[in-house]
């Protein structure tokens, strides 16, 4: 099975914000987001990111290619427990994925 | 002047010269240049923002460099002294606390004695007192956004700095003192590019929306690095345009830049409304230039966001590297022995006990990034135990730290083995990092008056010294 990495252009996480993080997908071509953005599951980017799924923000823009997710930072950014100040290592997880 | 596709109208279009995203970043002279060539009405730059972390914000100080913001800001100066407009910074000295915008005044005072320039310089002032934020709470004046820390009046009183994010009013406030320099506190990234477009009368949609797009400089380009975007706002809409001859503006990449750091793609919340740019076309006038039409501006009530950090105490490092493929492998285990170890040193030793200190082991190359999100499991040839003890007083973190440090050096895997030991990187082996703070506020102050939570100062300054024109 391909990984999201595979059908994407490019994948970018970074904050919105102390308080969330957003993470964009850009498909790149028509093909690319029409394979993709319905085989994304909302509940399973949720899961990944150990976000509660009804707090998972979701938009889907043809026009861009782009599938977008914004959530509340599971840490806020910069406390204690902290481990990625600019929240980009999202991207690499979802990356990762398998469609 | 490049051909527009502006259409006739009273409203000439405002043309606002972005250099680059933020002031410390860099950005081409050759843009820069063609930029002055090309003229403008404005020149604006951020100065930061919250994405380094709580840090500057409770320190009230810059993260980025003096000597480079100098050197960027003096070549800024010499643009404005050469077009003769007035020259913009926001959110100064990252944070946009008062000490940051002093800290940002004091090297334009120097750059203004290297340069020989006589100036008009506005200080516009973002600093919030805790304690009048927290009689605001009390008057049910601050509401939380979603999501928001739990914060109580009496936790915004113990904060170390409180700032507001200043809108296009208090920025507008500034430049009729008629500066030559604007140097603001803490406010929006756009504000600093709409106030004069939204002065002078433009589209406020189309204002706000090329202010959302500049913001970054070229970020909204085919060449980021290259720094240099104009926008320019008209009666209908705004157009942008790269400064660098390599880069291009594609209706892709202006489009694109909404979602950057952005929750919601097609709103923007600022102060005294929202932008919506759900209805926004955009257009191709050339290979590279972008036209935007569509968006709007939805008026709301006045309130500005509020940011503080809090100090929620001080923190040492230390770092050991496990390179032995036996440690490797079992570094988990290694790692939650060696935590149970130090607490029971610390109580011991020091009398510490879990209220006064933690201490957290990440494991570098298993999953220090992620924590327990970490998905991709590999063996690594080597792991660093990052090991971060926080405590609650300044000296105690330090004393926990040379007491974690033989042990982080020498914890054997089971009691009958021989010691080993492992890499440290550096001597001395801990690493005091000094106050550790956090954002502690995620609220909107409503305001009566725009400038009932700012301050406007004014001075003339010149080679031979400062002189104060008016306090407002």
């Amino acid at each position: 099975m391909p990984l999201l990495r595979d059908l994407t252009r490019k994948v970018a996480a970074k904050n919105a914000g102390p308080f969330q993080v957003t993470v964009d997908i850009f498909c790149g071509s028509d093909q690319a987001f029409d394979r993709v953005a319905p085989a994304l599951e909302t509940e399973r980017v949720a899961r990944l990111f150990g976000v509660m799924p009804q707090l998972m923000r979701r938009f889907d823009i043809p026009g861009l290619h782009v599938v977008k997710f914004s959530f509340p930072r599971p840490v806020v950014q910069g406390s204690r427990f902290d481990r990625d100040m600019h929240g980009a290592q999202f991207a690499t997880l979802l990356e990762e994925l398998d469609l | 002047m490049p051909a527009t596709d502006a259409p006739e109208s009273h409203v000439p279009a405002t043309h606002v010269l972005v250099p680059s995203g933020v002031l410390g970043l860099g950005f081409s002279p050759e843009a820069l240049a063609c930029g002055v060539a090309l003229g403008c009405d404005l020149i604006a730059i951020d100065g930061g923002s919250t994405d380094s972390g709580p840090h500057s914000l409770g320190t009230g100080r810059s993260k980025y460099s003096r000597v480079v913001c100098k050197a960027e800001w003096r070549a800024l100066m010499e643009a404005r002294a050469a077009l003769g407009v007035p020259l913009v910074i926001g959110t100064a000295g990252t944070c946009g606390t008062d000490s940051a915008v002093d800290w940002m005044f004091e090297i334009t005072h120097e750059l203004a004695a290297e340069l020989g320039q006589r100036l008009r310089v506005a200080r516009l002032y973002s600093s919030q007192p805790p304690e009048r934020v927290a009689e605001a709470m009390h008057a049910g004046r601050v509401r939380p956004l979603t999501p928001a820390p739990e914060v109580t009046p009496e936790g915004v009183e113990g904060l170390a700095n409180v700032v507001a994010l200043a809108g296009v009013e208090q920025v507008q406030a500034a430049l009729a003192t008629g500066a030559d320099i604007v140097i603001a506190g803490r406010c929006t990234d756009t504000a600093i590019i709409a106030a004069l477009p939204l002065a002078r009368g433009a589209h406020p949609g189309a204002a706000w929306h090329g202010a959302k797009i500049a913001e970054c400089g070229a970020l909204c380009s085919t060449h980021p690095g290259t720094g240099v975007v104009r926008v320019s706002v008209d009666a209908t809409g705004f157009e942008v345009e790269p400064m660098a001859p390599e880069a291009a503006c594609t209706p892709h990449s202006v489009s694109a830049h909404m979602l950057y750091e952005n929750a919601d793609p097609f709103r923007l919340h600022e102060p005294g409304g929202h932008l919506d740019v759900t209805g926004a076309r955009y257009r191709a006038l050339d290979a590279r230039r972008v036209r935007v039409e569509g968006s709007e501006w939805v008026p709301g009530p006045y309130t500005v966001k509020l940011e503080g950090a809090r100090l929620v105490g001080y923190q040492t490092t230390l770092l050991a590297i496990l390179r032995e493929e036996r440690y490797v492998t079992h570094a988990r285990t290694w790692a939650a022995r060696l935590h149970a170890r130090l607490v029971a040193e610390v109580g011991a030793k020091l009398g510490l006990t879990a209220a006064d200190y933690d201490i957290e082991i990440r494991l570098i190359g298993l999953d220090a990034a992620m924590g327990a999100l970490e998905t991709r499991i590999g063996q690594p040839a080597e792991v660093g135990a990052l090991c971060l003890v926080t405590a609650a007083r300044a000296g105690w973190a330090d004393e926990i730290a040379r007491l974690a440090n033989p042990h982080l050096l020498h914890f054997p895997l089971t009691e009958d083995e021989p010691l080993p030991t492992f890499a440290f990187p550096y001597s001395p082996a801990q690493t005091g990092r000094g106050a550790l703070y956090e954002f502690a506020l995620n609220h909107v102050l409503a305001l009566d008056d725009p400038m009932a939570a700012f301050r406007l100062t004014v001075d003339e300054i010149g080679p031979e010294g400062l002189r104060d024109a008016a306090a407002a």
